[in-house]
């Protein structure tokens, strides 16, 4: 699958836009000050193509804050609240979906006597 | 081990300085991101979904104890505690910092490891059998053969931007566990009637979207050979390898378009021209390599000593002996291999704790060697027979005795979507839950060998193409759904997995996983019917007509 960034720009509905924090790569968001924010709730949303062009277009001006920047789709909730729009972005915003290894040793794996 | 020299050591010590010095610019503004992005892949480092990636060649799959520690050092130092081995002999950090990467890589550098040739359209990590060296199958250690590929290809400039990623992998037992011929070149070590050594030359497999099984191109190479005649090959794929598209740019397509007859034709020809010259390798050249792998200092002992008789009375390391120990070439002494498929757990992933309790038990048990092998588990592949009962009780204690080698829960996952920015769906929950449906290690003992392997994507980083499961995530309307193919292999039989029906949902996949082992369990003439064999005597259509008829 081509990532996000390699796609036809499709919009059918609200979408922000995402990217990488340059220096850590965390998930951050375009905000509407034309800054970037890690919390989805400070992305600006937009509904048409040629206003998220506008966005990424000005996501992509300068390079040294976030990189790989995208359109992706959201959802707003009815107080309000944006959403990742889907499964990918649900888990960029929350994290992988398992539990992640810990840095103790697990109790005994051996079957029981 | 291989002996690193003080040009090894230079030679890493002025790459991370190199890349320290990409790092501060790209910081700085001063390299854009279109120019530091191949810089960084040619030092291992991708941007994931969450984080930067670093990727980490573990040549031959060869580690020692103070390697395993440096890696355990970075997991908890720069990373989130632990790690991800990989089907490519290599080791993965997920959430590393674009700003900590050079410290890391310096940290790493001193131990003689590094990200050189795990990313990027170059000659990848050269990968083989993780019990080389030690397996009494083998016709000679496949490893040095792999560190003189290592050597010649490493910033070769005429493979530096080849038309794709190039992976070769050897080969030298008849028993293939470094899957030969799934990769761009595979090479088969054996000896020929006269007793001379060479290998038979795979070329054109690999897996991704067009998949194919390697195509046998010469039957015997003589040793000295071998760098002339994979230049040979380079520079025939470098000549007619398709660059238009990324997608047709691998060998196999090349092997495939034109045919494996032509192809040979093609490289004999070119062979013909530089097989005398330089590239021939000296008895001088290879015995210096050699010498440069230094093996333990064995003792006498005896092969069924009293220590491993008393312990056999206890059903629960017996249960592991007969799993995870392997014979040795050497008597006295014994291959190990450590799960790193705990019931429910991410398939391949170790905790810094547990890289360093395996560190420890490799010097106190296995003369400082560690192994990692494409299944994504760990091998300690010189233990004394005597020591094995103390030796996992200490696994055990480190969460590292799971007896479930070549069983249905030691899966094989790419990290998939929830790491992976190419992904389309996840694969290590799916792993973790067929994993907790077969917890029962009595159940899955009575299964018996079962290979399961699972993909994200297309891209076929879970190798699901040779799973006698293949299962492979796709996205549809939004939703993960998953092809299910059955009868793949891995090994020197290698064959492509036939797909079983539609695909199913998420949620679908634990249980049309059970159905199908129902079905062989049903299906199989006999207990000793390896659920493989099952598969191949009879074909797809009894698995399907079961297993549809419940989804």
């Amino acid at each position: 699958m081509a990532a996000p960034q390699q796609q036809k720009l499709k919009v059918n509905g609200p979408v922000a836009v995402t990217a990488n924090r340059l220096a850590d790569g965390a998930v951050v968001w375009r905000t509407a000050a034309g800054g970037w924010s890690t919390a989805l709730g400070d992305a600006a949303v937009v509904t048409t193509a040629p206003e998220a062009i506008a966005l990424l277009e000005g996501a992509h001006k300068r390079d040294t804050d976030a990189v790989g920047a995208y359109v992706a789709p959201v959802v707003l909730g009815e107080d309000g609240a944006i959403l990742p729009g889907n499964l990918r972005e649900r888990i960029r915003v929350n994290g992988v979906t398992f539990e992640l290894p810990a840095s103790e040793p697990p109790a005994s794996t051996l079957p029981a006597a | 081990m291989y002996v690193y020299d003080e040009f090894d050591r230079a030679f890493l010590a002025e790459r991370v300085a190199d890349f320290r010095d990409q790092v501060e610019r790209r910081l700085s503004g001063a390299l854009t991101e279109d120019e530091f992005k191949p810089l960084r892949l040619m030092n291992g480092v991708y941007l994931q979904l969450h984080a930067y990636m670093l990727r980490i060649a573990i040549p031959y799959g060869t580690l020692s104890s103070d390697q395993l520690r440096r890696m355990a050092h970075v997991a908890r130092v720069y990373d989130r505690g632990y790690g991800h081995f990989t089907t490519r002999q290599n080791i993965q950090f997920n959430w590393i910092k674009l700003e900590d990467l050079p410290q890391a890589m310096a940290d790493l550098g001193e131990v003689g490891v590094h990200g050189i040739q795990t990313s990027g359209n170059c000659i990848r990590n050269v990968t083989t059998d993780q019990w080389a060296g030690a397996t009494p199958e083998e016709f000679d250690d496949p490893r040095i053969w792999a560190e003189i590929l290592r050597q010649y290809s490493t910033f070769h400039p005429e493979f530096t931007y080849l038309p794709r990623k190039f992976k070769i992998a050897i080969t030298a037992a008849p028993k293939d566990r470094a899957a030969t011929k799934v990769h761009d070149v595979g090479l088969r070590l054996h000896r020929n009637e006269d007793g001379e050594l060479g290998f038979e030359v795979l070329v054109g497999g690999g897996l991704g979207r067009t998949p194919f099984v390697g195509k046998s191109i010469r039957p015997f190479l003589p040793v000295r050979h071998v760098l002339s005649y994979i230049e040979a090959i380079m520079r025939v794929y470098n000549q007619f390898g398709r660059r238009d598209n990324i997608y047709k740019a691998r060998i196999k397509i090349l092997v495939h378009e034109i045919g494996a007859e032509a192809f040979a034709e093609a490289v004999e020809a070119e062979w013909a021209n530089i097989r005398d010259g330089a590239l021939q390798l000296t008895d001088e050249i290879i015995d210096d390599i050699r010498a440069r792998f230094l093996y333990p200092d064995f003792a006498a002992l005896e092969d069924e000593p009293a220590e491993l008789t008393a312990a056999l009375e206890d059903p629960r390391f017996a249960t592991w002996y007969r799993n995870s120990v392997h014979k040795h070439k050497v008597p006295g002494y014994s291959i190990v291999t450590i799960s790193l498929k705990p019931v429910g757990a991410p398939p391949g992933d170790a905790t810094a704790d547990q890289m360093d309790a395996v560190a420890d038990l490799a010097d106190a048990y296995a003369f400082h060697e560690i192994r990692v092998g494409h299944e994504q588990n760990l091998c300690l592949p010189n233990v004394a027979t005597r020591d094995l009962p103390e030796l996992w009780r200490r696994l055990d204690a480190a969460g590292l005795a799971t007896p479930n080698v070549n069983h249905i829960s030691d899966i094989i996952a790419c990290p998939g979507l929830d790491y992976c920015a190419l992904a389309n769906a996840r694969a290590i929950p799916v792993a973790q839950e067929i994993s907790k449906r077969f917890a029962d290690l009595d159940r899955s003992r009575g299964i018996g060998r079962l290979h399961v392997n699972i993909s994200g994507c297309i891209n076929a980083c879970g190798h699901h193409h040779v799973g006698h499961i293949g299962i492979l995530g796709v996205e549809k309307n939004g939703q993960e759904f998953y092809q299910i193919t059955l009868g793949g292999r891995a090994d020197e039989h290698a064959q492509l997995g036939t797909l079983l029906g539609p695909a199913v949902s998420y949620d679908q996949v634990p249980g049309l996983i059970e159905d199908i082992v129902d079905a062989y369990l049903e299906l199989r003439s006999s207990p000793k019917e390896l659920f493989i064999d099952t598969v191949h005597r009879l074909g797809v259509e009894p698995f399907k007509e079961r297993v549809y008829a419940t989804h």
